[in-house]
């Protein structure tokens, strides 16, 4: 890794919920360095998108994150930071590409409008000055005819477009970190390369170091220099793409990779990892992933897993670093078990 | 765009067209006659009463008489009122202007104060100036306008004499005064009623504007503001506020009817002449043609509201403009 631009130190984000308190972020710590792409995976529920929201500030209540989480970005403490100061970050330094470009956009402001706003904001621009820029921008994320785009609504955009134009509104600054939220699970198949291919180049030339927040472990190797896998508010896993495509240590990062459709691959049916992630509300005591774990013994049971060094900057949080002849016994998950019962 | 224009313009039309039909029938069929009560006199025969009642036309059968108003009115020729003995046509151009200022005044103040308000409770949600106003407005929304306008006149034209209690000018000095004076006579006799009235509409243009923000607040387009670097002020009062800005415009093209029918209790209270006291008073009259007139400005106000409102909808809403 590069010269860490961002590092977070036991990040812990917390909803007190009705219920209970939601531990959302239960302890994060990872860092992205200068210009590099780093991909954050997990299903829905792992709080990968919570981690971003957290990063910006961003988390409404009675969402809260809990003191003595450490933030750190360009040398600042982001939690020390009072809101100005906040704002001058957002937009600025770091920007954010949210998931859905159908409702990120304000529908009643022209998209030169909340482009130019960026500018506005933060280079003190004036309406006609910020309108140029936004016009540059839409042309830098190649969309056709901007000048006229510019004067119109985010009605009048098709799912790609809109997204083309979250992608130029984030980028007017430079920003030195790139926050995509899941960027492309709302478009169509097509679209999604397209858009992935754009932010890749755009911020490859810009230097700009990205966090790509995904579910799709394709997106990952195609773009991702380091991958951190999330599961339960923690980090499991990680590594560098090739290497944990080539040695996943993690049960559940198997059990992602293993969910992968392949071209080539069996026909029948895609391997699904039986459960699902437990409420945060209530995560389990000793590891969180041993209910639907092939491989859990008692030791699962009793003692949390701390994330284990397993060589070359790849970590993981299994006990089956200090006792790797277990995974030669594999057996079916509690999980599956529970479910085959009630069947 | 200008098709529904058009569509909207006719069904207008129609609307008015109804209205005043269904008033002129409904007064006719009510008990009593204008001759009745402005004749109701111990020396007054009934045979004198039905010489008036032919003279006026009166006694000739409903639909004929119906036809007859129906040509005139379309001619812009309203009709005699009974009760002021003088044309409907200038009765109503005495008493409107009266209340588009009073209402028209109270109207743009408590848009205004309404939207402020709701603005400044949206930016900090649950904060102690939101909770204030909050408890204020809701004793402001339910008092009775009547109840309101007297505690007004009691407070500032009796205990604190500041304002004068009622009418629209001094009686007899005004016309002695220098220009400048006999606006701010004018001016003074606005402040009461005019101030009632806009507390009270600004009670609920607020209570609608602040759950219209609260509604678009948890927006996912909120989020992007905020995550540009924009402060959640400048948030609330430029992205929320335009999208929040539809019921309040609704609202208003529901408030525009007052601009002609008056505020009854409020003109009675402060014994301001204007349209709806004119309306109530030619009720008890049965003043036949100045109330058909009434409702026919009223109506042809309201269907004109609906229309602004719309029109400016579409003008806040750019979704609106192209479908």
């Amino acid at each position: 890794m590069t010269t860490p631009l961002l590092e977070l130190e036991n990040l812990h984000t917390y909803f007190y919920t009705d219920t209970g308190v939601a531990r959302a972020v239960d302890g994060v710590s990872f860092a992205v360095g200068v210009g590099e792409t780093v991909g954050v995976v997990g299903e829905s529920g792992c709080g990968k998108s919570v981690t971003a929201l957290s990063i910006l500030r961003l988390v409404r209540p009675p969402g809260r994150i809990e003191a003595g989480s450490v933030m750190r970005f360009e040398g600042k403490d982001l939690m020390a930071l009072d809101e100005e100061a906040m704002q001058h970050i957002r937009g600025n330094r770091i920007a954010m590409v949210f998931q859905e470009p159908m409702t990120a956009l304000n529908p009643v402001f022209t998209i030169g409008d909340q482009i130019g706003e960026v500018a506005r904001v933060h280079a003190g621009m004036n309406k006609r000055q910020a309108l140029a820029k936004a016009v540059e921008m839409l042309k830098l994320v190649g969309i056709p005819a901007p000048e006229q785009r510019a004067g119109e609504y985010p009605h009048q955009l098709s799912g790609g477009m809109r997204q083309r134009v979250v992608i130029a509104m984030a980028l007017v600054m430079n920003p030195a970190l790139v926050i995509a939220d899941e960027p492309t699970t709302a478009l169509d198949v097509t679209i999604q390369a397209q858009i992935l291919e754009l932010l890749a180049d755009l911020t490859r030339r810009l230097g700009t170091s990205v966090l790509l927040i995904t579910h799709d472990l394709g997106v990952v190797a195609e773009n991702c220099t380091r991958v951190i896998v999330m599961y339960a508010g923690e980090v499991v896993e990680e590594a560098a793409t090739s290497d944990l495509f080539a040695r996943a240590h993690h049960p559940y990062t198997e059990g992602l990779l293993g969910a992968m459709p392949r071209v080539g691959g069996e026909k029948d049916r895609l391997a699904t990892i039986p459960g699902t992630v437990p409420p945060p509300t209530n995560w389990p005591k000793g590891c969180r992933f041993r209910d639907r774990c092939p491989y859990s013994w008692e030791r699962c049971e009793s003692e949390h897993p701390p994330l284990y060094q397993i060589g070359g900057g790849h970590t993981s949080r299994c006990h089956l670093a200090e006792e790797p002849e277990r995974r030669q016994h594999p057996h079916p998950p509690l999980a599956a078990q529970r479910g085959a019962t009630a069947a | 765009m200008r098709r529904f224009f058009a569509g909207r313009l006719a069904q207008a039309v129609i609307v008015v067209f109804l209205v005043t039909t269904i008033t002129f029938l409904l007064v006719h069929l009510a008990p009593g006659d204008p001759i009745s009560v402005a004749l109701d006199k111990p020396g007054v025969t009934e045979a004198v009463r039905q010489q008036w009642r032919e003279a006026f036309g009166l006694d000739r059968p409903l639909g004929e008489q119906y036809l007859r108003w129906l040509g005139n009115a379309a001619r812009g020729e309203l009709g005699w009122s009974f009760s002021f003995r003088r044309p409907v046509r200038d009765v109503i151009a005495d008493a409107l202007p009266r209340t588009l200022l009073l209402v028209g005044l109270s109207m743009v103040f408590s848009f205004a104060l309404g939207i402020v308000v709701a603005v400044l409770q949206t930016e900090r949600p649950g904060g102690r100036r939101d909770r204030w106003f909050g408890r204020i407005l809701l004793l402001l929304y339910s008092v009775p306008d009547f109840w309101l306008a007297l505690v007004v006149l009691l407070l500032f034209a009796y205990r604190l004499p500041i304002f004068p209690p009622s009418g629209i000018v001094a009686p007899v000095v005004h016309d002695y005064m220098s220009f400048s004076g006999r606006l701010i006579d004018r001016l003074l006799h606005l402040v009461l009623p005019v101030t009632t009235l806009t507390l009270l509409a600004t009670a609920a243009i607020s209570r609608h504007q602040r759950s219209a923000l609260a509604e678009v607040m948890p927006s996912d387009w909120m989020r992007t503001a905020i995550a540009k670097g924009v402060s959640h002020r400048r948030a609330v009062r430029r992205h929320a506020l335009r999208n929040a800005l539809l019921p309040s415009i609704t609202l208003a093209g529901l408030y525009l009817p007052a601009l002609a029918a008056g505020a009854l209790f409020v003109e009675k209270v402060y014994s301001w002449p204007g349209m709806g006291l004119l309306a109530a008073n030619a009720i008890v009259a049965r003043d036949y043609p100045l109330i058909t007139a009434s409702v026919l400005i009223t109506s042809i106000a309201v269907a004109l509201g609906a229309l602004l409102a719309d029109v400016a909808a579409a003008a806040a809403d750019p979704r609106i403009r192209v479908s």
